[in-house]
């Protein structure tokens, strides 16, 4: 029993009881949210990959973000943490593990529609391939780039031309 | 086994010790968004070091990706004398960083499709992360061999200074032609062909000169270091040494 996401898309592999223990944890782990973007749910991240449930474990699979990121830790101790106070009285085995899978890399493509629209909400413009960046407060296009690195490894730093506020971009990655 | 560890242990080993090094700048950079970025590139090579160390605990099947770090001496360090060298000013630490950049991109290019598939997956996933890095030095080398006398001056100084240790990224060993053989690690000579042929592309291209002496460092893969590393593991290793097992 295997539930895969590609894409932001999840992949029900099959259709069984343990299916509908997978979708339990994957309803748990929506509270769980990058812990220096709280509006951002890991799954909107992309950073989950897989949920696996046998008899006696939970396991949950992860793509890191950044190699160095320090938020990893807390993401892998949050799905911990909260899975084994919120599991039990939802029939999941107690034991969590989570693994940590480097190849495919992590992409921002694997951001969701949902999570950019939080981003931008929240003030941080989301990545953005055709490299359209805007001011997340004024929407003005009229920007520059103060510094490729911003208050984490994930984002650069702007700044409006005519609001001249200063604003992250989460980088294209 | 022993010829893969080492490889590994050396890729860990440079990224470990260039990590530390560009920390030093933190809190101290030329300007608040420069410190931010420099030290931004550092967590990227540390985290690469630490997917690096792990596997080679993985191989050794012994050992603590901590103990690796904090509690090896001098000479079991295999990194290149290149990455240990001081930060010196900001055109000195730009230009090892420039170096490294280079040699990463095209070492993790190569490694992607390493046939050691941990060793392929953490290439890719660098891969990203030093492009990006190097896109960043080379501008910097741009500004500063384009910018005022002074900063051109530094630029070329450390050029004359840096240039001899580049030599030893690309050294090879019969240890190394059997993993090339095998198709885990790359090629030292094609490596040193493509990062010379782009290096001197931009040099050439801006008012530096590269130097010409016959003198090469080596030995920082045998363990024969410059009197850098011992300082360097003096405040890297100081708390798993004065409190051993320390964790917060």
């Amino acid at each position: 029993m295997k539930c895969s996401f590609y894409s932001g898309l999840i992949q029900i592999v099959s259709g069984d009881l343990q299916t509908s223990k997978t979708s339990e944890v994957l309803k748990i782990l929506q509270q769980v949210t990058d812990p220096e973007i709280p509006v951002l749910s890991l799954q909107d991240l992309g950073v989950i990959r897989q949920v696996d449930v046998d008899d006696d474990h939970v396991i949950v699979t992860i793509s890191p973000t950044y190699s160095g990121c320090p938020a990893m830790d807390i993401m892998e101790q949050d799905i911990i943490d909260i899975l084994e106070k919120q599991g039990k009285e939802n029939g999941l085995p107690n034991k969590v593990k989570v693994k940590t899978q480097l190849s495919p890399a992590w992409t921002t493509e694997w951001i969701t529609e949902k999570g950019k629209k939080e981003l931008l909400k929240y003030g941080i413009m989301p990545p953005s391939k055709k490299g359209e960046i805007m001011c997340p407060q004024c929407k003005s296009k009229k920007i520059e780039l103060l510094s490729q690195f911003g208050s984490t490894a994930c984002k650069a730093l702007y700044r409006c031309k005519d609001c001249l506020e200063p604003f992250d971009y989460f980088k294209c990655h | 086994m022993t010829a893969i560890y080492n490889y590994v242990l050396n890729l860990a080993d440079n990224t470990l010790i260039l990590g530390q090094r560009l920390s030093e700048w933190c809190g101290i950079g030329p300007f608040l968004e420069e410190d931010l970025a420099l030290t931004n590139t550092a967590l990227d090579i540390i985290g690469q070091a630490q997917m690096l160390l792990k596997l080679a605990v993985e191989l050794k099947g012994e050992g603590t990706v901590d103990e690796l770090a904090f509690i090896r001496d001098q000479h079991q360090f295999k990194n290149v004398i290149l990455v240990e060298q001081s930060n010196g000013d900001y055109a000195q630490t730009m230009l090892r960083q420039y170096m490294m950049d280079v040699y990463h991109v095209h070492l993790y290019s190569v490694l992607s499709s390493s046939k050691q598939q941990q060793l392929a997956a953490i290439a890719e996933k660098s891969l990203k992360e030093v492009l990006y890095h190097k896109e960043r030095s080379e501008l910097w080398i741009k500004r500063m061999a384009s910018g005022t006398d002074e900063s051109q001056q530094r630029l070329q100084k450390a050029l004359n200074f840096l240039w001899h240790y580049h030599h030893e990224l690309f050294e090879n060993s019969d240890e190394i032609n059997e993993l090339v053989q095998q198709g885990i690690a790359a090629k030292p000579d094609e490596l040193h062909n493509k990062w010379e042929a782009e290096v001197k592309t931009l040099i050439a291209s801006l008012p530096l000169e590269i130097p010409v002496t016959g003198w090469k460092a080596t030995g920082g893969r045998a363990g024969h270091h410059s009197e850098y590393l011992g300082k360097i593991l003096c405040e890297m290793q100081f708390l798993q040494r004065a409190y051993p097992n320390c964790e917060w």
